[in-house]
């Protein structure tokens, strides 16, 4: 074991000395402009760096103060369960207008915040796209599905695409369920079948939240499903 | 501490603990390396072999369960297999399109195989994805993957794949080499540095 920690260690400074030759903000992916002439190290300390950068399961959620589509600022100090209570925890989900994963998942994200939001659990939808790229995620756009929807949990906008480097996140749709303190417990998908709902077998967010209902750790805590890649420019 | 980066460092550990043993060449390059494939080496009878989906549609084979494309990541041989996930509906997918047909392009009569694996919905098939392959000609192989399980076998393509999409995965057997590249790419000649270091021995 000890064996073991010391090579991840040693993993670790190789990892960390190639994370350092990454700006932050190259961690973007997808449509970032980038220099031809970077090599292909650069591209994998790009994944490396968004990994490191992250917050993991059993870590601190990162702070924030968002727009909600009804004009008002929201952080995870403010925000109320359905009954006006303190949260016994948030159900922080990154998700867009535009990602047929995110459309496919839009009834489960707002039956998710009925059946939980209630039971202290409320849903906090956050849209990491930049409008720039992806112009049916723009502020005006995520108001209006939002209404048309009537969706009944905050739905917030990452303007600047500040928070989702800080959590992150990769890709659109993808939880952190984090506990009343605010303690990331759970990462990953809502269920095992983001595509298709009908082919739900095992609801991973669900029984993540039961977990802790229960004063359990939820197992598992992180799970992954293909998604959008978070849009840039 | 970091529990999914703590694998990785663990994975990637002992790849730099096996390549210390054998003095292998690598070791320079293996903070960039992907863990190998966790999947039992000797475990798919049909290894090496290239798989046979169970469908096709307009002679594009669909695959059903990622255990029938299994085969794809784990070719036996000396060629680099470039292997790109996509979906028409995806942006930065089709935008990185041409670079991976110009790598084809470029690589042809060499032992160089780009596959583009695509992620379209299964109801979206005829609608999306035949127009799109009847209109654009691609010259890589298309295969489909229709499995939605994603959660039982993203970690399989590579531990590093968050899930988002485009991905691409280099690998060759003969070198043992992997690259795992978990965004879009820019350029066709981002493509081809990744790929001469994965096909290149030393």
């Amino acid at each position: 074991m000890r064996h073991l920690i010391f090579l991840s260690a040693l993993a670790l400074c190789l990892a960390l000395t190639s994370c350092g030759e990454v700006p932050a903000e190259e961690q973007a992916e997808a449509t970032t402009a980038t220099e031809p002439e970077k090599t292909e190290e650069t591209a994998e300390a790009k994944t490396v760096a968004q990994k490191a950068d992250g917050v993991a399961v059993g870590e601190k959620a990162p702070g924030f103060e968002l727009k909600n589509v009804d004009g008002e600022m929201y952080s995870l100090d403010n925000i109320k369960d359905a009954n006006g209570e303190q949260p016994k925890g948030y159900i922080v989900i990154f998700t867009c207008n535009t990602c047929p994963y995110a459309v496919a998942s839009e009834q489960r994200i707002i039956d998710l915040h009925n059946k939980y939001a209630a039971q202290g659990f409320p849903v906090v939808a956050i849209q990491p796209n930049d409008p720039a790229a992806q112009p049916g995620d723009s502020f005006e756009q995520m108001q209006e599905r939002a209404k048309e929807m009537d969706y009944p949990f905050l739905y917030l906008f990452d303007e600047g695409q500040k928070v989702y480097p800080e959590y992150g996140a990769t890709r659109t749709p993808e939880v952190f369920l984090l506990d009343m303190d605010k303690v990331v417990r759970y990462h990953g998908a809502i269920d095992d079948s983001v595509r298709d709902p009908e082919a739900v077998e095992e609801k991973f967010l669900e029984k993540a939240i039961e977990s802790l209902q229960k004063g359990e750790a939820p197992a598992p805590a992180v799970t992954k499903a293909v998604g959008c890649s978070i849009k840039t420019v | 501490m970091h529990r999914t980066l703590l694998l990785i460092l663990m994975l990637s550990a002992t790849m730099l603990a096996a390549s210390c043993q054998t003095g292998g060449p690598e070791q320079t390059t293996a903070q960039a390396e992907a863990p190998s494939d966790p999947a039992p080496a000797s475990a798919s009878p049909g290894k090496g072999n290239w798989p046979q989906a169970d469908s096709t549609l307009a002679g594009i084979p669909v695959f059903s369960t990622f255990e029938e494309i299994a085969p794809v990541f784990q070719q036996d041989n000396d060629t680099t297999y470039v292997i790109n996930f996509w979906a028409t509906w995806c942006k930065p997918c089709v935008k990185e399109l041409p670079y991976f047909e110009a790598l084809h392009e470029a690589y042809e009569g060499q032992a160089v195989k780009v596959v583009l694996i695509s992620l379209d919905f299964p109801r979206q098939l005829r609608s999306a994805l035949l127009p799109f392959l009847e209109k654009r000609q691609l010259k890589p192989e298309v295969l489909v993957l229709l499995d939605g399980k994603y959660n039982d076998w993203i970690d399989r393509v590579d531990p590093q794949w968050s899930g988002a999409i485009p991905a691409t995965l280099m690998y060759n057997s003969a070198t043992g080499q992997r690259r795992f590249i978990g965004q879009a790419v820019d350029s066709v000649e981002e493509l081809q540095t990744a790929l001469e270091a994965v096909a290149a021995t030393e």
